[in-house]
């Protein structure tokens, strides 16, 4: 049996009695004080995560927008110096490889960030894959992460650091600012649905930004937050989950992306046809919000049912602490899937009333 | 020890707590259960008058994260449940060897506790549990 990989973060984790799991092959906190508190947490004042499972890949060189073109679904081309984009990464078949973030330093330098879980796959895919003039590198195993999500997230950040944060809009980066003496990557995105951002940095100097970000978090109430309310958080947004709501067998227009797969742009990425195929045939599941409307938790995997008929599945389901009510993601048959509609949730041995809701969930004001 | 385990009460290795007055044995879960379970948030019972066989699951438990079974200790039928939790669950995290008790069994005749442990015999059993 292989150990689970220690982050950085590992003592801080412990000195503040996170409940260590392995995930993905890393040794990570699931909790803190407990997962419904943190994720209030998150929503009100400002919640600090140990991201650094978060696998980054280096695409560079004179090919590089011609290859991402190529791996990803999204219009890169679209993409400007210092700013990010979501793309989901298709197989032929339309299936997907992965969801990830891309940061474009200059049109020679991007920054892909994938799942922790699919880092290996996924750089394996790339390099299959790879065109022209490019060199890829697996910066992962020498780079810490941390997020820090929530209301007062700003307020902390400016505290220790000079960098224009302020002015940084959502899904724009620094690509090197000092933040607690430490040079990172600060990048105003996140996974909880909060104003947020999310920090690179070397592994060695990792310790020194966490216990920055501390000191100048504590007394605005700053929590360590672990997977549990991360999951929680990113589902009440309604962010899929790879895994969950993205698969090899489940395409992106399935999991309703659609918006970050482009079809007209010029180069043809891995998938258009399959995905293309499919939009035509029509989709034979589509995904959507699910409330309980009375008792019970609805789980990945329960069967949703419209009268007799079984009419899909859930895919991630959870008490939510920010609504105060069961919720779920659910692939539906797109033709039963209109809100309001009443359905049930099979729990164990028996169906429990529920209904068909907008996503997402919560959205902040 | 950080977790709490009530002296006089008999206990399973799945962590349910026993206490037999006369017939009947009420059941719920030890303080060490509530604590890996965290936050308890949903609590589905069998119907009453449902015979149960030691082993047998009496209630399921929902925590944020986790769905548990809670086994009886005994053979017997269940005569009571503790409807308080199906509108607060957190007692079970609360007041786990009080108010967060779960079910009444009505002992089968000829059945009983023996063979579950006492609270040294727990104790001694958790130690166990988390050094393994």
């Amino acid at each position: 049996m292989i150990e689970p990989t220690k982050t950085p973060f590992y003592e801080k984790h412990l000195k503040h009695k996170g409940k260590m799991v392995d995930y993905s092959g890393w040794n990570l906190p699931v909790q803190f004080a407990g997962i419904i508190d943190e994720v209030l947490r998150v929503r009100r004042q400002a919640g600090l995560f140990d991201v650094s499972h978060m696998g980054e890949v280096m695409v560079r060189g004179p090919g590089a927008l011609a290859f991402l073109q190529r791996v990803l679904t999204n219009d890169i081309a679209a993409l400007r110096d210092n700013r990010i984009m979501y793309s989901p990464v298709c197989y032929p078949d339309g299936g997907t490889v992965d969801d990830i973030l891309v940061y474009r330093y200059d049109g020679e330098n991007y920054l892909m960030v994938v799942n922790a879980g699919n880092t290996r796959k996924d750089y394996d895919w790339f390099r299959e894959n790879l065109t022209g003039d490019v060199t890829l590198e697996n910066l992962s195993p020498q780079t810490a992460q941390l997020a820090l999500q929530g209301p007062e997230s700003l307020a902390i950040l400016k505290a220790v650091t000079e960098a224009p944060v302020e002015g940084l809009k959502y899904y724009h980066f620094l690509p090197q600012a000092r933040v607690a003496g430490v040079d990172c990557l600060v990048s105003r995105t996140g996974y909880t649905g909060e104003d947020g951002f999310e920090l690179y940095c070397p592994e060695g100097e990792a310790l020194k930004l966490w216990e920055g970000l501390w000191e100048a978090g504590e007394p605005r109430g700053l929590a360590p937050v672990g997977l549990g309310a991360r999951d929680i958080l990113r589902l009440e947004a309604c962010l899929p989950l790879y895994g969950h709501e993205l698969s090899p067998e489940l395409s992106p227009l399935e999991a309703g992306l659609d918006r970050f797969v482009s079809f007209t742009k010029e180069t043809a990425f891995i998938g258009r046809e399959a995905l293309l195929q499919r939009k035509a045939a029509g989709l034979r599941k589509k995904l959507a919000g699910i409330e309980m409307l009375e008792r019970g938790i609805p789980r990945e995997g329960y069967t949703i049912k419209a009268g007799e008929g079984e009419i899909g599945w859930v895919s991630s389901g959870t008490f939510s602490p920010t609504l105060n009510k069961n919720v779920a993601l659910a692939f539906l048959d797109p033709r039963e899937a209109r809100v309001d509609r009443e359905v049930s949730v099979v729990i164990r041995t028996r169906e429990y009333p529920a209904k068909v809701v907008k996503i997402p969930f919560y959205r902040r004001g | 020890m950080e977790w709490t385990i009530e002296a006089g009460l008999k206990y399973t290795k799945k962590h349910e707590w026993a206490k037999a007055e006369g017939d009947t044995v009420t059941v719920g879960i030890s303080d060490y259960a509530q604590d890996k379970l965290g936050s308890i948030v949903f609590v589905e019972f069998p119907d009453a008058d449902t015979e149960v066989k030691a082993g047998e699951s009496v209630a399921v438990i929902e925590s944020v994260k986790a769905v548990a079974d809670t086994y009886s200790p005994v053979m017997g039928t269940i005569v009571e449940v503790n409807e308080a939790l199906l509108d607060q669950p957190e007692l079970l995290n609360e007041d786990p060897y009080g108010e967060g008790w779960m079910v009444k069994i009505q002992l089968a005749p000829g059945a009983g506790l023996s063979g579950l442990m006492d609270e040294k015999e727990y104790e001694a059993f958790i130690i166990k549990e988390e050094e393994a």
